[in-house]
């Protein structure tokens, strides 16, 4: 099964997921790793960014048809499913799909 | 309400100031996540799944409306215009940015509120009976005693990495509304033989993966002698935890596995030698002087009145409503449980409105319970319809307190990094089915408690009916427990059994519920009628056609 | 670095492993080899510590504690608490007037409550600057709780 990797960013604790180098926060952006060397070569690049303190608990999750296949990180790719008018459900639109619905206001701290 | 002298305001401003420099020394790499975790959880912040929280420390859940003011701009301010409120009297924020939480403090510190020890293995903050104070069946107070162990656990230098967490609670009626014994120590305000007031000290409950009631382990403690006596406990539960497994370091499982009479063997013994070595007296003149910021307020000499028993007004006093010790007031009950919403969650539009409904009403202090709503202590009978009718305004006069829908839940899989399973849209699905308020008034009291995972932050195990979210292979699953019970009938609830799917559980409950109104004898409860019967009848039927479906 | 009652301090103690030959000198031992080896480690009347590991507590060391110039409090883990207890009862209850010392895995964080509880001398990690150590101290100006430190409670105080 394909792979993401994700992290919370320190200063705010949002939610990140691994693009080329970098982090984006919305999961349908990320990067997916269908081979587990790259995925774990990744990871340890994530590592970098712990040790900048910039992002924290990077780890790797499996997803199909890029949706996640664990409750747990669908609805941190999305915010409470009881809250959809919060988080990044609002500000992409349910994941997998590409119309995002109106974006809350939020300043994000970009790294 | 207690009002902070200079010294207590300096210790909070001095307190936001030491977190502000390890937030500083966090992010700029001083401290590695490792080091700063435990020292950000004393401060009562976590990380969850979408961002930090905030957990605010309501002491003895007692707040003026100047505070939930406050509470309210944090939550326009900082946070996404909301809180919620917790099964520890607590306040939760679930959007701030680690780089505001100083600020936070330092707002907070203003209506002296602060974080302190809301989390982490030290002293928590301290509850107390939500009716204190205004019930009619309590022999004092217990809120003075609840501040005497904040003030004395605050950033106690012995007691602040302890193997884990450590839950006092403190009641001073025979109807414990504080779940005493599922405290990891517990005080009991009673009075002996001779008439004089004292302390019976629990120790040992919790809920979690070991569910355990606490026993006693001092019978009668003499006033001056409680934080020396307390100090014996926890000198005795740090040297002697177990910090070999997360799972086992709790006081309840050196309780239980050493036993009454050893374990209150060795708190006697400690006891002696603190008495020996010399120890914290807490004189009269200090218990005094914090015993008059919780003096009553000049009630009114009113006499009760005839209220009213039906229509929306006269549901909303039948259900919420609790009698008062003082003639013509009454306790009155907020629900925070409106059918289809998230329980314990607040807006801060509702809780400027409730600060302007407590000035408006001349009303000094609200409480927030265990149970997730908010009580309003010393309400005038004869303001009560005008109260209600400001309620329904807001959204906040849901007539169910204590009955079927009034749900305790925690936050679960929605935001929490720790749980398993989602549970406040289950609780919004039993509340739901339930929602017809004659069928809730016939049910009578039936307590739903509900935890997304293991910990038990919605007391399963307390609950007359239990429900459990467990995680198999990433796919949410309920169990359902029979029988527990957080009140002074304490009890722990019992399995029944395989779990339920996403979309089976309130199916159960309900099922669970109609055999309950079948077999129940007059003037049972649902609790009353399974202690009676026992899991079987209900068992029976709650699997209904998926009784032999593989889960 | 050593610091003892806030000063940065020469550390005049060699602390011997257990299998390794007694220098000349004031030594620190473990519990275990202080033990074994009780009678001639105090025949040697030179300065003498033990090192306490952290689930070993002090009250076994019954009238031997007289003997003893300086207790060694092993943190193992940071998150271990048990030698805050240990330290206050040295001071407290077992009235020991020699040095207690910190060692290990401990935080700025816990350096004011260490010495609340009676530790007086600190093995500072190189993290831990003699100028960062004193600003520790001045953090929380008074205290709720009485500690081994004799300080005067806010209680008291009001």
């Amino acid at each position: 099964m394909p792979q993401l990797l994700t992290a919370n960013r320190l200063i705010d604790g949002r939610v990140l997921y691994w693009r080329g180098g970098g982090w984006v926060e919305n999961l349908d952006e990320a990067e997916g790793f269908t081979d587990a060397a790259v995925a774990d070569t990744a990871l340890a690049a994530a590592k970098e960014f712990v040790a900048r303190n910039l992002v924290v608990n990077p780890y790797l999750f499996e997803v199909k048809d890029g949706r996640p296949v664990k409750e747990r990180e669908i609805i941190r790719a999305a915010g409470p499913s009881v809250r959809t008018d919060l988080g990044k459900q609002a500000k992409y639109g349910s994941t997998g799909t590409t119309s995002p619905a109106a974006p809350e206001r939020d300043d994000d701290v970009s790294i | 309400m207690y009002r902070y002298d200079e010294f207590d305001a300096r210790f909070v401003a001095e307190r936001t100031e030491q977190f502000r420099f390890q937030v500083q020394r966090r992010l700029n790499g001083e401290l590695t996540e490792d080091q700063f975790k435990p020292l950000r959880l004393m401060n009562g912040l976590y990380l969850q799944l979408h961002a930090y929280m905030l957990r605010i420390a309501v002491p003895y859940g007692t707040l003026s409306a100047r505070q939930l003011r406050k509470l309210a701009e944090i939550a326009r301010k900082y946070d996404k215009g909301y809180g919620h409120f917790t099964t520890r009297q607590n306040m939760q924020f679930n959007w701030p940015k680690l780089k505001d939480v100083p600020d936070i403090l330092a707002e907070l510190a203003t209506v002296e509120m602060h974080c302190i020890q809301t989390s982490g293995n030290c002293i928590r903050n301290v509850t107390a009976d939500h009716f204190a104070g205004a019930a009619a069946d309590e022999i004092e107070d217990p809120r003075p005693v609840a501040e005497l162990i904040r003030q004395w656990s605050s950033l106690h230098p012995e007691f602040s990495f302890l193997p884990r967490k450590f839950k006092i609670a403190v009641i001073a009626a025979p109807h414990d509304r504080a779940a005493l014994r599922y405290h990891d120590a517990a005080v009991e305000i009673v009075k002996n033989d001779e008439g004089r007031t004292g302390y019976r000290v629990w120790v040992g409950g919790g809920m979690g993966r070991t569910p355990y009631l606490a026993y006693v382990v001092g019978d009668f403690v003499e006033k001056p002698d409680l934080l020396g006596f307390l100090e014996a406990i926890m000198r005795v539960y740090n040297e002697n935890g177990r910090r070999d497994n997360i799972f086992k370091a709790r006081i309840k499982i050196l309780a239980h596995s050493i036993g009454e009479d050893e374990m209150r063997e060795r708190v006697l013994r400690e006891f002696q030698e603190i008495k020996t070595s010399g120890y914290l007296q807490v004189p009269d003149e200090e218990r005094a002087r914090i015993a008059a910021y919780f003096a009553p307020p000049d009630f009114e000499r009113l006499t009760d009145e005839a209220l009213p028993t039906d229509g929306d007004l006269g549901r909303w006093i039948v259900n919420n409503v609790t009698p008062h010790k003082q003639p013509g007031y009454a306790v009155a009950t907020i629900s925070l449980k409106p059918i289809g919403g998230v329980p314990g969650d607040i807006s801060a539009d509702q809780l400027d409105a409730v600060a302007q409904l407590m000035d408006d009403f001349g009303l000094t202090e609200i409480r927030a319970s265990h149970e997730q709503n908010l009580v309003l202590p010393h309400v005038r009978q004869k303001d009560l319809p005008a109260v209600f009718a400001r309620l329904q305004v807001l959204g906040l006069a849901t007539p169910n307190a204590g009955l079927i829908t009034d749900i305790i839940c925690c936050p679960g899989l929605d935001y929490c990094d720790l749980a398993n399973a989602r549970s406040i849209p289950v609780a919004q699905e039993i509340a739901k089915r339930f929602a017809d308020l004659d069928r809730q008034e016939d049910i009578g009291e039936l307590k739903i408690k509900m935890s997304g995972c293991i910990n038990a932050c919605g007391h399963h195990h307390a609950g007359h009916i239990g429900i459990l979210g467990v995680d198999k292979k990433g796919v949410e699953y309920y169990q359902l427990l029979l029988g527990g019970s957080a009140a002074e009938d304490a009890s722990i609830g019992e399995i029944m059994g395989p779990g339920f799917g996403e979309h089976e559980i309130a199916d159960a409950v309900e099922r669970v519920v109609d055999v309950y109104l079948k077999l129940r004898r007059p003037g049972e409860r649902f609790l009353d009628t399974y202690r009676r019967l026992g899991m079987e009848p209900f068992k029976n039927v709650a699997y209904g056609e998926q009784l032999h479906a593989a889960h | 670095m050593l610091i003892k009652n806030n000063l940065p301090a020469e550390d005049t103690y060699v602390t011997v492993a257990d299998d390794a030959p007694l220098p000349d000198g004031a030594v620190v031992v473990s519990l275990k080899r202080f033990r074994a080896e009780r009678s001639d480690l105090l025949a040697r009347n030179q300065k003498l510590g033990i090192v306490l590991d952290s689930d070993q507590s002090p009250e076994a060391l019954g009238s031997d504690l007289d003997r003893l110039s300086l207790v060694v409090l092993e943190f193992p883990k940071f998150r271990d608490g048990r030698p805050f207890s240990w330290a206050r009862i040295l001071r407290t209850r077992l009235k020991f007037t020699g040095e207690i010392r910190a060692r290990g895995d401990f935080l700025y964080d816990q350096i004011a409550f260490l010495k609340r509880v009676g530790v007086d001398a600190f093995e500072l990690p190189p993290s831990i600057t003699p100028e960062l150590f004193a600003r520790a101290l001045t953090e929380m100006t008074n205290v709720y709780q009485p500690s081994a430190d004799g300080r005067t409670t806010i209680v008291a105080m009001r």
